[in-house]
């Protein structure tokens, strides 16, 4: 596979690793009420989608970027890579 | 019918005109008692033991291609019972004693074969892993030996033990473990359920399910709804697909896992091997074809296909341990899906809606299983109570702190 | 039969070669089929299950019967097509799957009992007694089955992999192909022509047609002229492209020396990854046959492949020759045989109204219904309107349609379409992205067809780039359309077979029907159809039509099984690239790693690392005497250890302080400057992740290390929580592991000895106390940084300085230490040294553990949220009972063994008693025993008792006592001194 790096073009997909689903960005606040369940929640539970899926690729033999990248799992299309950094940052803006 | 030598030799002299249908083909009724969602493996033997254990009647198998079309059609297919963790060992060893009097009481040979799996070490810390795994065999009944360098090379004298960027300093070998003709596994509880009376129903796939009031009432599917008082869910990869159509989010991600198998060749490798530094294990089947796999690929994917670098790993740990296949061609590389759970382990389990069952989350592990998990699911939907060996499979504990992560990777799938 | 005229072999050169153990000789240009053929040899193989006796059906890789162990020796390759093996001088070839001599096989007597060999017979018995599969019959079965046979010798060649990229990869060097390419390079685009033949051409080197009136050949020169003048055009002969994968890459082999008697210099082949933005299939055609009784016999091959023997080897099969067609093309066969001079006996057309097209006998409406020639075809019966009749023939052609390659465009999974005007399954809609199929591939086979096609193809696939092709001036030839009939096989009693290889017959499809096994992949797997080395491709099309009439749907209804990688067998030596042997993974080496060499060290697999495991010296006969020694030295001395290998992350930032904090379970945000402390991170699941040190070099700065095994996972870790979890903290990270030369000093003279390196800096106890840390500089202005840590429990340091400096700042050390006793110890020690100390390493951090377990839970802070502390809280977690304890045996002499599992003195063994396991053991010498270090059930309460160490493995059942996992110096005073 061949994965669009926003920074640096497409590079072969051996040159990351893979977490899994972006979700992970949206880690809940470990202080607050009812943590132990929305941390069950983002820890274990996942969408799996057949289709579009936006996922979680680490950079790791390059600019060690993490990327959010949306991929059909199902055709293994890839429709689109952003620097996770950017979506999280616009995550955090929209919640202010 | 009961197949027999004697039938076969019958039967070749006559024509084979007494061969017939190794099922029927019936059109679904309107309800049932026990709707088993998937035709494969697990399902198969879920409704066979449902029949054959549990007495129960009006059972149907919804399968939505052909029997044994999912990962009981495509894999590697070892058996084995060489767990660790006390929630999972006794567990593979209930299925391993089901897998050694299989074909006698379904009637089907489904050429278990008991030929050993030997885990090679390479490190001081793998011997003490594996010494405590081979110990928490023993303790759960199974058997398992330790063997040193020169052991493993009196196996296995072609191995690399010349020239290796990880030298074989052992192995842990469970003989009884081996292989089974996956194909005749599905065929065999497909027949034997047939014959107990079970609906095997193909090209039927699940569209939905009917839920009234927290109870399941039946399923919409491509030839129309069926009714149900149970439904057990054993679909594997499509677990996600599946039973997000009953509202619910699984621990579970799907991935592909590629396998391959050589051309055909006169006996190479008698048992199973795997390699302790890289991915791959290998086996050679009846056939003559060397079976062999790797890693999964380690994204998401529903695809049933895999990619170059995976294939180009598995053989790079192949040459490394085994130089002596460089000469063999691979014949063919297939995908499956697999419903790699969020601890490695699987889920036997009623789920939040009445009458709902689930049976997932087998990862690449799970035709070893199937004996033992359609056992035990068979007895969950009879008596909604588990099976003692699979009492820890359950859906809630990963909310409880009670995971069974056998290799300790954690939350990430692609890492069991 | 002597050799036909012309044809493309080069008859002033002469190749010698031996085929079982008999010499013959053959031409360049031939192929070892080829040259058997012209010295008469048909009968090349045995087939899988009834032994019968073979000759190659085909003259190209859909090859299933010629299938021979070529080379011997390390380099015998089995189950190698005779097809495809070009000859060379010096050739060395034996048929395989028999037993006794190629004509006298004594498993052809499975043969003989082929009744009670039907279709899924095997799932039917074997079943009493028991013990019987694996003792007798499945021995019995793996002999007999099985194909050519591997040596265990290693692969003595080399394999190398390598990268291209493209604008148009075009498969096939065809009429489609050869045209697809020149319209592409011509254009400029940057062109790739892959063909897994030695020659350009395809089909059209093995028919007569002609091209601008002039032989095809003519043609075929010019546009390899033309093809070599233009650098952007790479033309890769020999080279299969086996497989389609995702985002234009496609995986191929180049067989680089296969056609050598050895490889010389050079590599055997190369795998090739291929990244194409839009791809031309024109990978041909394969003929298919038609079953009939006895249609296997050696002789009875594919009528198109007699085309290529005669047209292209100058070779026919006998010198009397029938042909049995349903359709035009078989009347090629007769007609090119003619003209070579070889007798045609008769053509035998299914079709009634079928008209002769030259002057041979014609047998309109008719089939060939039987044959006779045990080791080869002598005579054949014809069939008409009931009434039979024998004629002889040395050799049948079979004409019965020609499927398109349609694999690479079916490895997406997109099923092939079938076409009721071609009477074939052509490429569906659902191609691989950027894939265009041209020529007999998609259905388009005459020469014209196919030239046209190709150049239509490439420029269409370059509009896609926005390069603009113009279709070349095409050469004028043959357009004859193929008028053919839907027949499928002549049904009669006796086998006729489907697939030869696996023997399947019409039969084995309706035993398969009739036992309900009719969706295509239950045929398929019933009757082991299409499982083939060639994967069905002379063989699934026929079965499925037979299928199909037996169910009475069509054959689009029917269906086909699913098309996967590779298209052809591909080496497994190639797929692994060479990376064999010690290359199979790198080797990172420490920056001590050529010093400790010198003192003669043994180096162990750490995983990529190799590190010094302990150093012996003169006069030490076990590795346990020096390890006890470097244990021993280094607690009343002074020890050196390289521990590089660490992982080191460096953290900076205004924020630094606050993502350590939440990155470890313990509070790292309240650590002075100028101060270390252990860390411990957990996974977000709650279990134990890794440890180490933290050390504060600034306000800003800090540095981070962790175990060697997780160096990778965790700064990945990190940078997952800098970039995703928390991007709004000002900080920056980067893994130092590679740029450090780290060197533990440890033992009550460290001190001592670091105080004769380090340039003035003060580092007495008072100035340098415990858990400080520094940069400074050492041996005269070398920059360093020094931690005050010990994982011995002994006075120690860690000192850091530039990697390259590290083997000389080891050197100065051993040499300035010499007096304070100073002594390299390897990992074993290191190991040791942590158990007495009763520090977790590996074996204790092993994922599956907890802070609670590790005896660690009050770290985990619950006054600040960081990974893993919310989970680490579950019901679950909290409630689990076992702790890491301290094991030591009652009898001093016992051994203490990690992986034992421990029990209750008395108690039954099981799973249920289990207690826990023993982690890590070593031998202490400062204790005079065994010890241990192991999690264990309600740990702190058994402090002094007695449980037993359960090693059934090996066994041993030992009592050891339970104490405090610190067995040396508990309360800490040493390290603090």
């Amino acid at each position: 596979m061949l994965i669009p790096h926003p920074l640096l073009g497409l590079r072969d997909a051996q040159e990351f690793t893979y977490l899994g689903d972006a979700s992970l960005l949206n880690r809940p606040d470990g202080m607050a009420e009812g943590a132990a369940e929305a941390f069950y929640d983002y820890v274990y539970l996942r969408d799996n989608p057949a289709g579009v899926h936006r996922e979680l690729w680490f950079h790791e033999q390059g600019d060690r970027s993490w990327l959010v990248v949306t991929r059909n799992t199902v055709t293994h299309e890839i429709l689109g890579a952003e620097l996770a950094r950017d979506v999280a940052l616009a995550a955090k803006g929209g919640a202010q | 019918m009961r197949f027999s030598g004697f039938r076969v030799i019958k039967e070749a002299l006559t024509g084979y005109k007494g061969w017939g249908s190794l099922w029927r083909t019936p059109e679904p009724q309107a309800s049932y008692d026990y709707v088993i969602v998937g035709g494969g493996g697990h399902g198969l033997a879920t409704a066979y033991h449902l029949a054959k254990v549990f007495g129960a009647k009006r059972i149907a198998v919804l399968e939505k291609g052909w029997l044994g079309s999912g990962n009981i059609g495509r894999n590697t297919t070892i058996i084995r019972s060489n767990y660790l963790l006390p929630g999972n060992e006794p567990f593979y060893e209930f299925s391993m004693k089901l897998w050694e009097n299989m074909e006698q009481e379904f009637n089907f040979n489904a050429m278990v074969s008991q030929r050993g799996i030997l885990n090679l070490i390479h490190t001081d810390a793998q011997r003490d892993a594996y010494r405590r795994r081979g110990n928490a065999m023993r303790f759960a009944g199974a058997d398992s030996e330790l063997l040193d360098r020169e052991q493993v090379r009196a196996m296995y004298p072609w191995l690399n033990f010349e020239n290796a960027r990880f030298p074989i300093k052992g192995g842990l070998l469970q003989r009884r473990a081996g292989t089974a003709r996956h194909d005749g596994v599905a065929w065999g509880y497909a027949r034997g359920a047939d014959l107990l009376g079970v609906d095997l129903i193909q090209n039927c796939e699940v569209t939905g399910f009917r839920i009234e009031n927290g109870r399941v009432l039946g399923v919409e599917t491509t030839r129309g709804y069926i009714g149900a008082k149970k439904v057990g869910v054993a679909v594997a990869g499509s677990s996600g697909r599946v039973m997000a159509k009953a509202g619910m989010r699984l621990p579970i991600e799907s991935h592909v896992l590629q396998a391959f198998v050589s051309e055909g060749l006169k006996p190479f490798i008698d048992g199973v091997i795997t390699f302790g530094a890289g991915h791959f294990y290998v086996s050679q089947s009846d056939k003559g074809g060397l079976v062999f796999g790797g890693d999964i690929d380690g994204y998401n994917s529903y695809a049933q296909r895999g990619n170059l670098p995976v294939i180009e790993d598995v053989a790079e740990g192949g040459m490394a341990l085994m130089p002596a296949i460089g000469r063999a061609r691979l014949l063919r590389a297939w995908g499956g899906i697999m419903d790699m759970s969020m601890d490695g382990s699987p889920i036997i389990d009623r789920t939040g809606i009445e009458g709902l069952y689930l049976n997932a989350g087998w990862c690449y592990g799970g035709f070893k299983a199937t004996p033992a998990s359609g056992y035990a699911f068979a007895q969950l939907l009879a008596t909604d109570a588990p099976h003692p060996t699979a009492a820890a499979y359950r859906l809630d504990r990963f909310a409880r702190g009670l995971v069974i992560d056998e290799k300790g990777m954690g939350a990430q799938p692609n890492l069991h | 039969m002597s050799r036909l005229s012309g044809g493309l072999i080069d008859r002033s050169q002469s190749l010698r070669f031996r085929f079982d153990g008999k010499d013959y000789t053959g031409h360049p240009g031939d192929t070892l089929a080829s040259a058997l053929l012209a010295h008469d040899v048909r009968l090349m193989g045995r087939s899988f299950k009834y032994h019968r006796p073979r000759g190659p059906v085909s003259a190209g890789s859909e090859e299933p019967n010629a299938l021979v162990e070529l080379r011997t020796g390390a380099r015998q390759e089995p189950n190698t097509r005779a097809t495809m093996a070009e000859l060379y001088d010096g050739l060395i070839a034996n048929s395989q799957n028999r037993v006794g001599s190629l004509a006298f096989d004594l498993l052809a007597v499975n043969d003989l009992a082929a009744p009670f060999f039907a279709a899924g017979f095997y799932y039917k018995t074997f079943m009493w007694p028991r013990a019987f599969w694996e003792k007798l019959y499945e021995p019995l079965i793996r002999r007999a089955a099985g194909l050519g046979s591997l040596t265990h010798l290693p692969d003595p060649d080399d394999y190398d992999k390598g990268f291209l990229h493209c604008d148009l990869l075009v498969i096939g060097g065809g009429a489609a192909g050869l045209a697809a390419a020149l319209t592409a390079a011509r254009a400029g685009a940057r062109v790739i022509l892959a063909d897994e033949d030695f020659r350009l051409g395809g089909r059209l080197m093995a028919e007569s047609h002609t091209l601008n009136d002039l032989p095809a050949g003519d043609w075929i020169a010019q546009v390899q002229a033309e093809f070599d003048s233009l650098p952007n055009l790479r033309v890769m002969r020999r080279t299969t492209v086996f497989g389609a994968f995702d985002h234009g890459i496609y995986g191929a082999v180049e067989r680089v020396s296969d056609h050598l008697a050895t490889p010389g210099g050079r590599v055997r082949q190369t795998l090739w990854r291929i990244t194409a933005k839009r791809i031309v299939l024109a990978a041909g055609a394969t003929e298919r046959h038609i079953p009939f009784a006895n249609n296997d016999r050696p002789g009875v091959m594919l009528a198109g492949a007699m085309r290529t023997y005669a047209n292209r080897y100058a070779v026919s099969p006998a010198n009397r020759v029938a042909i049995f067609t349903n359709g035009d093309d078989g009347h090629r066969t007769a007609l090119d045989l003619i003209a070579k001079g070889v007798e045609i006996a008769g053509v035998i057309d299914t079709r009634a109204g079928a008209k002769a097209l030259g002057k041979y006998p014609l047998f309109a409406g008719a089939v060939v219904s039987n044959t006779k020639g045990r080791l080869g075809l002598k005579s054949l019966e014809i069939t008409r309107d009931g009434q039979s009749h024998w004629i002889e023939a040395g050799a049948l052609g079979v004409a019965g349609g020609w499927n398109p390659n349609v694999h690479l465009a079916s490895h997406h999974r997109g099923r092939p379409v079938w076409d009721e005007s071609t009477l074939a399954f052509l490429p569906g809609a659902d191609l691989p992205p950027g894939m265009v199929v041209a020529g007999a591939a998609a259905g388009r086979g005459t020469t014209h067809q196919a030239l046209t096609s190709g150049a239509e193809a490439a420029v269409a696939a370059l509009a896609g780039l926005g390069i603009s092709a113009a279709l070349p001036d095409l050469p004028r030839a043959e357009d004859a359309p193929q008028a053919q009939a839907a027949f499928w096989h002549v049904p009669g009693k006796a086998r006729a077979w489907v697939d030869f290889q696996n023997d399947v017959t019409v039969k084995d499809v309706k035993l398969s029907h009739q036992e309900n096994m009719v969706p295509v992949e239950h045929l398929k797997r019933w009757t082991t159809l299409g499982m083939a080395t060639d994967q069905g491709k002379t063989s699934n099309v026929t079965a499925l039509a037979v299928m199909a009439e037996l169910t009475g749907k069509t054959i689009a209804q029917t269906g086909t099984t699913i098309f996967r990688p590779p298209y052809t067998g591909v080496s497994l030596a190639v797929l692994g690239g060479g990376d064999t042997g010690t290359h199979f993974r790198p080797r990172r080496l420490t920056p001590t790693h050529e010093w400790a060499k010198a003192q003669g060290a043994v180096f162990v697999e750490v995983g990529q690392w190799m590190r010094a495991q302990y150093f012996p010296r003169k006069g030490e006969t076990t590795w346990r005497e020096t390890v006890d020694r470097e244990v021993l030295a280094t607690r009343a001395g002074v020890g050196l250890c390289d521990v590089t290998t660490l992982g080191k992350v460096d953290v900076q930032g205004a924020d630094a302080a606050e993502f350590l904090n939440r990155i470890y379970a313990n509070a790292m945000g309240s650590l002075k400057v100028g101060m270390v402390r252990y860390g411990l991170m957990l996974r977000e699941d709650g279990h134990a992740y890794d440890d180490g040190t933290c050390a504060r070099l600034a306000e800003d700065h800090f540095v981070v290390t962790t175990t060697t095994a997780q160096a990778g996972p965790v700064y990945r870790h990190m940078e997952f929580a800098r970039q995703c979890l928390w991007p709004e903290l000002d900080v920056q990270l980067i893994s130092t592991t590679d740029a450090w030369a780290q060197i533990s000093v440890a033992g009550p003279n460290a001190r001592a000895l670091l105080e004769r390196i380090v340039d003035g800096f003060d580092i007495s106890n008072e100035g340098f106390p415990f858990m400080a840390c520094a940069e400074m500089t050492v041996c005269g202005g070398l920059r360093a940084r020094l931690f005050r840590i010990s994982f011995s429990g002994e006075l120690a340091y860690e000192i850091a300085v530039p990697a390259r400096y590290g083997a000389a700042l080891m050197g100065r050390m051993v040499e300035r230490g010499a007096d304070l006793g100073a002594t390299p110890y390897g990992t074993e020690a290191l190991g040791v040294l942590r158990i007495e100390k009763g520090h977790a390493a590996g074996n204790e951090l092993n994922g599956q553990t907890t802070a609670l377990m590790l005896g660690m839970g009050k770290m985990v802070s619950t006054k600040k949220d960081s990974i893993g502390a919310v989970l680490s809280r579950l019901e679950g977690m909290a409630a689990e009972p076992r702790r890491l304890v301290g094991l030591v045996p009652v009898d001093a002499a016992e051994p203490v063994t990690a992986g034992a599992h421990l029990f209750e003195e008395g108690a039954a063994q099981v799973t249920e008693t289990d207690l826990g396991w023993i982690t890590s053991a070593c031998y202490s010498p400062h204790l005079g025993s065994a010890i241990g270090l192991g999690f264990l059930a309600e740990g702190p309460a058994r402090m002094g008792q007695v449980v037993i160490a359960a090693n059934p493995l090996q066994g041993q059942a030992v009592r050891l006592r339970v104490v405090s996992p610190h067995f040396i110096d508990p309360e800490g005073g040493r390290l603090r001194d």
